[in-house]
């Protein structure tokens, strides 16, 4: 059978975590739009999660012994990167408040995509289940 | 799930904004306090705003914020006027004008609203985004 009750959500269980993680990334960079000296960070979301499709992300340290323990949080692949501002401001902030709010709307546009497709799945279950 | 910590960091900077524009209202209003000796006059008040730093025992997932760490008086010397007959001028005829700059005020007044607005649009969406998940399936 192609899909089996257990992953019906397939990669956007996946998706949406990212979408949300992303969210309050986003979100923290509109916050310290004023903070001197913050740098705007944001996460690489294609590729987190194409790593997390292929089951290939690499836990950030390496672990030779079964007891070894990673820092938590890491499963979601959430690796911070910093961006690279247009145009810095002289207090070292390198928020573009206009690019964030852009990036902000667009990911919350994907993540309410990302719900319908879910909710989607989740009738589809529901009729088949029911056998309408 | 990180999308309530939206509303905690988007709080956060609504709080400093809020700060920043109370400051500012109180530098604007007395712009004009005279007084007769530099002491005695009002100095420009300005937050200093700072990255909450996350705690440790957070999973590192949790949002950063941003926190007012303190308000500090301008040190800018006092404009003075030369103003004799006013009731508080000094025994050279001197009185003393807060060393507000009127203009920075306004523009920190606009920059801080357009802060609030940005920060309450962020807790809107993240607030519909929260409604529709909580509908799901339904």
């Amino acid at each position: 059978m192609a899909t089996s009750i257990d992953n019906v959500f397939g990669l956007h269980e996946n998706a949406m975590h990212l979408q949300s993680r992303r969210a309050q990334l986003l979100s923290q960079n509109l916050a310290n739009s004023d903070t001197p000296g913050y740098k705007a960070k944001d996460i690489d979301f294609d590729a987190t999660l194409k790593g997390l499709k292929n089951g290939s992300f690499q836990a950030p340290l390496k672990s030779t012994q079964a007891g070894h323990i990673q820092p938590k949080g890491y499963h979601q692949g959430a690796e911070q990167l910093y961006r690279q501002p247009m145009q810095p401001s002289l207090d070292g902030n390198t928020v573009e408040p206009q690019i964030e709010m852009a990036e902000f709307t667009e990911n919350s546009m994907r993540y309410l995509m990302t719900l319908r497709i879910m909710s989607g799945r989740i009738n589809k279950m529901l009729s088949a289940i029911r056998g309408e | 799930m990180s999308l309530f910590n939206v509303f905690d960091v988007a709080g956060s900077a609504l709080n400093a904004q809020s700060i920043r524009l109370n400051t500012t209202s109180s530098n604007l209003a007395n712009a004009n306090s005279a007084s007769s000796s530099t002491n005695e006059t009002y100095r420009a008040r300005q937050p200093v705003f700072a990255t909450m730093l996350s705690n440790e025992f957070d999973d590192g997932q949790g949002g950063v914020g941003v926190q007012v760490l303190g308000i500090v008086e301008s040190q800018d010397p006092s404009r003075m006027e030369y103003k004799p007959g006013h009731p508080l001028a000094d025994d050279k005829g001197y009185v003393y004008m807060p060393n507000v700059n009127v203009i920075e005020e306004m523009t920190n007044m606009i920059s801080a609203s357009r802060s609030y607005q940005t920060n309450v649009e962020v807790m809107n969406t993240a607030k519909q985004m929260l409604m529709r998940t909580i509908s799901l399936g339904q």
